[in-house]
């Protein structure tokens, strides 16, 4: 038998094994198959730079295998997905490595393409006979980023939800079809249920299915023409199994290591430094739940699409034709161009215009992120010192551009020079903004997920439920903290330990709340010196009213009031409110209780559990800082049990936010919401 | 010779059933699947819808825009839900007014939510910097294609503030209602 034949049709085996192939090679002809597999000639032996398609479908197997696995316990609904990603990453055994090794290698798979790509153009693969091969790979190349785009939506996460409507409102704009196929892919006018049923359709069936078939003539064709050797061939020829199947396996083993390196560092780290890692936050990210009414302007692609994001602005001030330029145009004909690479490739200079266009691309693209990059993070790294007199002008002229330019006393050299440090004065803020943003992003992140996490589970409404009804979470909006609107644009909320706390509350036009209920509180209300100042009622109307007058009189008086007595009613108040300091005794709150109602002492203006009082000329203090206490002068300050006509600038808040609104505003002032560790903490009241 | 041939047209009237046979059973199911995914195309919004976002009271008139969410009935396909926050508007009185003028806080170019820019003398989106004047006028360069979308504002007789609620294409010049 010669050496060719033996190959083709091996040897019969021998021993109960070796039977057992041969009957079913006879019935399968598994060995010519297997051998059709393996035994491929390397022309001029195994390289490295033949690895990356190998790799490629090393990371594409990756994907199918976590991501068979993921879709065992994912839930595509409004109400399902951002739980069910939520309980694979942070309480399933593992969760958070499948989803991690599935989010980073999605990103590998980029890397890995556009690596790819560059060999191959660089080789000069894509020329005769292997066009059909190289426009099948760039079809491959566009089913793998949709299947990115897609993925992105899955989890139901603000940044997912924001990104996917971006993406599908530019699908909008193509020409003729484009609301249509919007529509389809949306599942309906509105984004919902049937969005991500679709966008899962897509990330787990149609595009997976089509790119198998595509990647299986891909890889016969492969066959069929052959390796494409890197010219000149100088050494001798070597086997594909197991020579060049070597070197592919140890780049696998190599991009495996890279994205188990990506998800672990962070949590070696913190070993390290001996901290404990919460393995619900390693590997891939999960933000809040999608919110539709929550405008998330942290909202940005995945960053190997931040390129074609970025590209939108350079088309700034095109209107609708910049907007169909850069998302489709532009990206069209870069694609038509690769399309016909393999035949502009047979011009004598086509090969070096291809490489350049290919290297061209990337790098465009490259400075694209880079720049987006550095929009969104040059706050970090611009010295704020040299923009104060860009900032000094601004505040002073309102960014008006006549009135800058006579400021500088119509000097165009000073004004062209000034332009440039007010636009780099908008670029830090607008930087500055999109820091907040993400932070605050992290914040609620990291609340969605300790509120999931209460024994109680989600409620069938959704986590977005939970987060909208979550005292921590809504209250600082709605207090306005967030904007300095509403309360905040006139009461603090400063914890007074706080390094800028002085300034901030003396800023403030009305009360500083932070701490309201407690006998912390109460105790710098009595305290003489502080009674009008900023932190109090310096800022208003009441600053020489009864009250501070009373403190800073009566009570400043040590043989009115004994600092005991005071300290008394402190605490006294702080129960009334539910909010019992831990170092009162129930006798200090009994003699706190007789003082607030004695008709001598605060009864005398206040009422307290109809100490006979009435509703006269002060707050009512029953149940004082309680949550219906709060949410009842929230709702309307000027009703007789509060300041009545005494009520200074406070607006009724029952016109303009609901009961329950005002509730959580109440409930956030006293503390009261979930904490994860103290399962049902809820004030006694 | 003719023998020769019959099996030829046999052969050719074969290759035809056979290709229409397997055609139409798999279009069968193809069909089935595409008709049933392209019911979205059917699907319509509301269309506009008044609606009462605030109280005049709350709307200062000082000419500076504030942020209302738009609260709905909404349907997202075989959920209800009862007084959900569908969207958000810009709203704007100037002194002495008791009109109010009523913003898509929606932002034309792509969708993202319109916020007041950091300087806090203009809308900013914060997606792709489409800067706005309070009047909702583009600002150059914008890469927006289109002003703010102005909703109707009325302003009831009990101070209440309703807009007439609706969407449209996002990324075109016109300002085209989506139905």
């Amino acid at each position: 038998m010669s050496d060719t034949n033996r190959r083709a049709a091996p040897a019969a085996g021998q021993g109960p094994l070796g039977r057992l192939a041969d009957f079913l090679d006879d019935r399968t002809g598994y060995r010519a198959l297997v051998h059709e597999a393996l035994f491929e000639r390397v022309p001029g032996g195994a390289r490295w730079r033949y690895v990356w398609g190998s790799t490629l479908v090393f990371a594409f197997m990756t994907q199918v295998i976590t991501g068979l696995f993921l879709w065992a316990n994912y839930a595509p609904s409004a109400q399902t997905a951002w739980e069910s990603v939520y309980y694979i990453q942070h309480e399933m055994t593992g969760g958070w490595l499948l989803r991690g090794i599935h989010h980073f290698m999605a990103q590998a798979m980029v890397v890995l393409l556009a690596l790819h790509l560059l060999q191959v153009v660089i080789d000069g693969a894509y020329k005769a006979p292997r066009e059909v091969n190289f426009w099948l790979g760039l079809v491959l190349m566009m089913l793998v980023l949709g299947m990115a785009l897609t993925g992105y939506l899955l989890p139901w996460d603000q940044k997912g939800y924001w990104a996917t409507i971006v993406a599908t409102n530019l699908a909008g704009i193509v020409p003729f079809a484009g609301p249509s196929l919007q529509q389809l892919v949306v599942g309906g006018p509105d984004y919902g249920h049937l969005t991500l049923t679709r966008f899962f359709a897509l990330h787990a069936g149609f595009l997976p299915a089509t790119l198998v078939l595509f990647l299986v003539v891909h890889l016969a064709l492969f066959r069929k023409h052959g390796l494409h050797a890197r010219q000149p061939v100088t050494r001798p020829d070597a086997m594909f199994w197991p020579d060049q199947v070597l070197k592919d396996a140890v780049a696998m083993l190599a991009v495996m290591a890279v994205v188990m390196g990506v998800i672990l560092v962070p949590a070696v780290r913190t070993m390290l430094a001996g901290g404990e890692v919460d393995w619900g936050h390693v590997g891939a990210e999960l933000g809040a739940p999608a919110d539709p009414s929550e405008s998330y302007a942290a909202a940005r692609p995945e960053w190997y699409f931040l390129f074609l994001f970025q590209f939108l602005k350079v088309f700034e001030g095109w209107g609708a034709t910049g907007e169909f330029l850069g998302a489709i145009v532009v990206p069209g004909l870069i694609m038509a161009v690769m399309f016909l690479m393999p035949i502009l490739g047979n011009w004598r200079l086509g090969h070096r215009f291809n490489v350049a266009f290919t290297l061209g691309i990337l790098a465009g693209a490259g400075l694209l992120t880079a720049l987006a990059l550095n929009e969104d993070y040059c706050s970090l790294w611009i010295d704020k010192a040299s923009l104060a007199d860009a900032e000094k002008l601004h505040a002073e002229t309102g960014g008006d551009h006549e009135k800058i330019a006579a400021a500088l006393g119509d000097d165009p050299v000073r004004i062209a020079a000034m332009r440039k440090q007010l636009a780099k004065l908008e670029a830090y803020r607008n930087s500055q903004a999109f820091l907040a943003a993400s932070r605050q992003a992290e914040i609620d992140a990291a609340r969605a997920v300790e509120l999931a996490g209460r024994p109680e589970r989600i409620p069938p409404t959704g986590a977005l439920d939970l987060v909208r009804h979550d005292p921590l979470s809504r209250g600082p909006r709605l207090f306005g903290l967030l904007e300095g609107k509403d309360c905040a644009s006139c009461h603090a909320h400063v914890d007074p330990q706080a390094a800028d706390a002085a300034t901030r509350v003396a800023a403030a036009s009305a009360p500083n709340l932070h701490g309201f209920g407690t006998a912390g509180w109460v105790r710098g209300l009595l305290d003489p010196e502080r009674v009008a100042g900023p932190e109090y009622f310096g800022n208003t109307a009441h600053k020489d009213g009864d009250m501070a007058g009373y403190v800073r009189d009566e009570m400043a008086d040590a043989e009115k009031w004994k600092p005991a007595e005071i300290e008394a009613v402190a605490v006294a108040l702080a129960a009334e409110a539910g909010l019992p300091d831990p170092t009162a005794t129930a006798a200090q709150v009994e003699q706190g209780r007789a003082l607030i109602a004695a008709v001598d002492r605060c009864g005398s203006c206040h009422n307290f559990h109809d100490n006979g009082t009435g509703l006269g000329t002060a707050p009512d203090l029953t149940g004082w800082g309680g949550r219906e206490w709060i949410a009842g002068i929230v709702a309307n300050p000027a009703q007789e049990r509060f300041y009545g006509d005494g009520n200074d600038r406070m607006p009724a808040f029952e016109k303009l936010l609901s009961t329950e609104q005002i509730g959580l505003i109440a409930d956030w002032l006293r503390g009261s919401w979930y904490r994860s560790g103290t399962a049902h903490h809820h004030a006694a009241d | 010779m003719v023998q020769h041939e019959q099996p030829d047209r046999r052969g050719f009237l074969t290759k035809l059933l056979a290709v229409a046979c397997g055609g139409l059973a798999t279009l069968v199911p193809a069909g089935a699947g595409l008709w049933a995914f392209l019911d979205p195309l059917r699907r319509r919004g509301g269309g506009a819808q008044l609606i009462q976002v605030t109280e005049i009271a709350a709307v200062p008139d000082d000419g500076l825009p504030r942020r209302f969410a738009v609260v709905a009935d909404r349907k997202d396909a075989w959920t209800g839900y009862s007084a959900e926050p569908i969207g958000a508007v810009w709203l704007r009185r100037d002194q002495g007014s008791e009109t109010v003028r009523a913003l898509s806080a929606t932002c034309p170019h792509a969708g993202c939510s319109v916020d007041m820019a950091p300087g806090g003398n203009c809308f900013r989106c914060p997606c792709h910097n489409s800067e706005f004047t309070f009047d909702g006028g583009m600002v150059p360069p914008s890469p927006s294609p289109r002003a703010m979308d102005a909703l109707e504002c009325e302003v009831g007789k009990d101070g209440a503030v309703s807009v007439q609620w609706r969407k449209f294409r996002a990324g075109v010049a016109e300002k085209v209602a989506q139905s």
